[in-house]
């Protein structure tokens, strides 16, 4: 029987990784994901799980170490946030196109500087072409639900590869929220067992992991790990249609949240969507068609299917919680304008900076959003293609 | 996946390699013949060889091999000519020319 309960977004995923049990957990402490590991250390104390853990002097040891233990055979994950994420930033490639399905539970913390430690996005998207799959959550029982998926897509035979699964940082990973957590034989049925086909402590099976590859083999190589993060696609969704057997919650690539007659819509990632849908719950009781498209899967990126979804409206506000610095929008911005264009779905599409290191992002701010897309509709005022919201100016 | 690597070669299309490159065999790098990096060769010069055997240990890449305490001809597979060994040998033993 799944039972209720409240925790925080940290204590969620702490618990899902009690209810996996997984072989190895190298981890560097970093605010506002220290509490994972400590959490996990608990469970290890308590001789309730028995994941070996292993403190490192730095993420670019636990993401390296992380490696290591995966390619021996061993279920690995650790935790990071922000300048811990940059600091594995090497490892995050070679994990990726070494193959190994290692999980990362990432708390989203802006990166330097100004130094801040609240959350944007800045961490996992400067990531994001690490080759990595990313799935963001808006809240604790997302997160919790994501970390139990995690497995059963990175170590599919299709895909092998690593997964992060993300939450924002202090919004959802310190603040204690209900939640609804399932039965440790439930997760642990959903989740298996580890088998690995190929891996280094396989006595009378020589391999060798990650060997140098000249000209002749290494743009193959990246072909056949695009291939595998396109197969990742099928298998995010399969295995959330199996996963709402057994939980009841529905997950895809995108929740659509009052979308299917809107004529504007907020495509938005993270705890903020919880935000989208407020304001647009108070603007449909004033008569307004607006929706939240609140994407989850980010990588691979559902660029078809987002076209899909938004193919019906007449305009979307694109909203990144991230500058990208390259003076024509944030990654967001960018990614689903490119996939509205190549499928020709010529809607207006405007890009919004917002809730940069923590800065609140208001159910006014959404109003204001939503009366900008209306009105350069409908009486065709000009509106800036990318601008800052919740900015003093 | 565990494959034959020696059915893999430059002209493999991309579906037939292994995940992340993977090798499924052991010793692999004996048949990287890495000594056609070489622009420099050392020459052994037997008769002046006084079998002290510094020399060997010294070989980053481990291309003097010892037989029964003795010093045998290069393994020029896999010598990269850096002159390591010809620097140490106390006995003038080991010549280096240029080439390969
Ligand atoms: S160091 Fe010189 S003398 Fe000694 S074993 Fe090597 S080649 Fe012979
Ligand atoms: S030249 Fe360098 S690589 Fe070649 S045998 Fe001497 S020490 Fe070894």
């Amino acid at each position: 029987m799944a039972k209720k309960d409240r925790m925080s977004g940290n204590e969620a995923v702490a618990y899902a990784i009690k209810q996996i049990n997984p072989d190895v957990m190298p981890v560097f402490p970093i605010t506002p994901s220290t509490e994972i590991p400590q959490m996990v250390s608990n469970y290890i104390a308590n001789g309730e799980v028995d994941t070996e853990f292993i403190p490192v002097e730095s993420e670019h040891s636990s993401m390296s170490a992380a490696i290591g233990a995966e390619a021996a055979g061993a279920r690995t994950l650790t935790a990071t946030s922000s300048a811990g994420l940059a600091l594995m930033w090497e490892e995050l490639l070679l994990a990726a196109s070494n193959r190994m399905p290692l999980a990362l539970a990432l708390v989203n913390r802006t990166l330097s500087g100004p130094i801040n430690i609240n959350c944007d996005h800045t961490d996992s998207m400067g990531a994001r072409d690490t080759g990595w799959i990313q799935i963001y959550a808006e809240n604790n029982q997302e997160v919790y639900d994501n970390f139990i998926q995690a497995y059963p897509i990175a170590e599919h035979k299709d895909v092998h590869l690593p997964i992060m699964i993300c939450q924002d940082g202090f919004i959802t990973s310190h603040a204690v929220e209900n939640i609804e957590l399932m039965d440790d034989d439930v997760v642990k049925n959903f989740v298996g067992e580890y088998k690995p086909e190929e891996f280094l402590l396989n006595p009378g099976k020589p391999m060798s992991v990650g060997p140098y590859a000249i000209s002749a083999y290494a743009m193959e190589a990246r072909k056949n790990q695009e291939i595998a993060l396109e197969n990742a696609a099928d298998v995010i969704l399969n295995v959330g249609k199996e996963y709402e057997k057994i939980s009841g919650r529905k997950y895809g690539f995108f929740e659509e949240y009052k979308t299917k007659d809107a004529d504007y819509i907020m495509l938005i990632m993270g705890s903020a969507a919880g935000t989208a849908k407020e304001a647009v719950d108070e603007l449909r009781a004033q008569g307004k068609k607006v929706g939240v498209l609140k994407l989850r899967v980010f990588r691979p990126f559902p660029a078809k299917e987002i076209a899909a979804a938004l193919s019906r409206c007449k305009a979307v506000a694109i909203m990144d919680r991230c500058e990208s610095y390259n003076g024509n929008g944030g990654p967001l911005g960018s990614e689903v304008t490119a996939a509205l264009y190549r499928n020709k779905v010529m809607i207006d599409a405007v890009n919004y900076i917002y809730g940069l290191a923590g800065r609140d992002f208001t159910v006014e701010n959404v109003f204001d959003i939503f009366a900008e897309l209306d009105d350069a509709v409908t009486s065709g005022t000009e509106v800036e293609q990318y601008q800052y919201i919740g900015l003093r100016k | 996946m565990r494959t034959d690597v020696n059915k893999i070669s430059e002209t493999t299309p991309h579906q037939e390699l292994t995940e992340g490159l993977m090798m499924f065999a052991a010793a692999t790098s004996k048949g990287f013949k890495t000594g056609e990096w070489r622009t420099n060769t050392p020459v052994f010069l037997e008769e002046k060889c006084k079998q002290c055997l510094l020399c060997a240990p010294v070989c980053p890449d481990c291309s003097i091999p010892v037989k029964n305490g003795k010093h045998e001809e290069f393994d020029y597979d896999h010598c990269k000519g850096c002159g390591i060994c010809a620097k140490v040998c106390p006995f003038g033993a080991i010549e280096m020319k240029e080439g390969r």
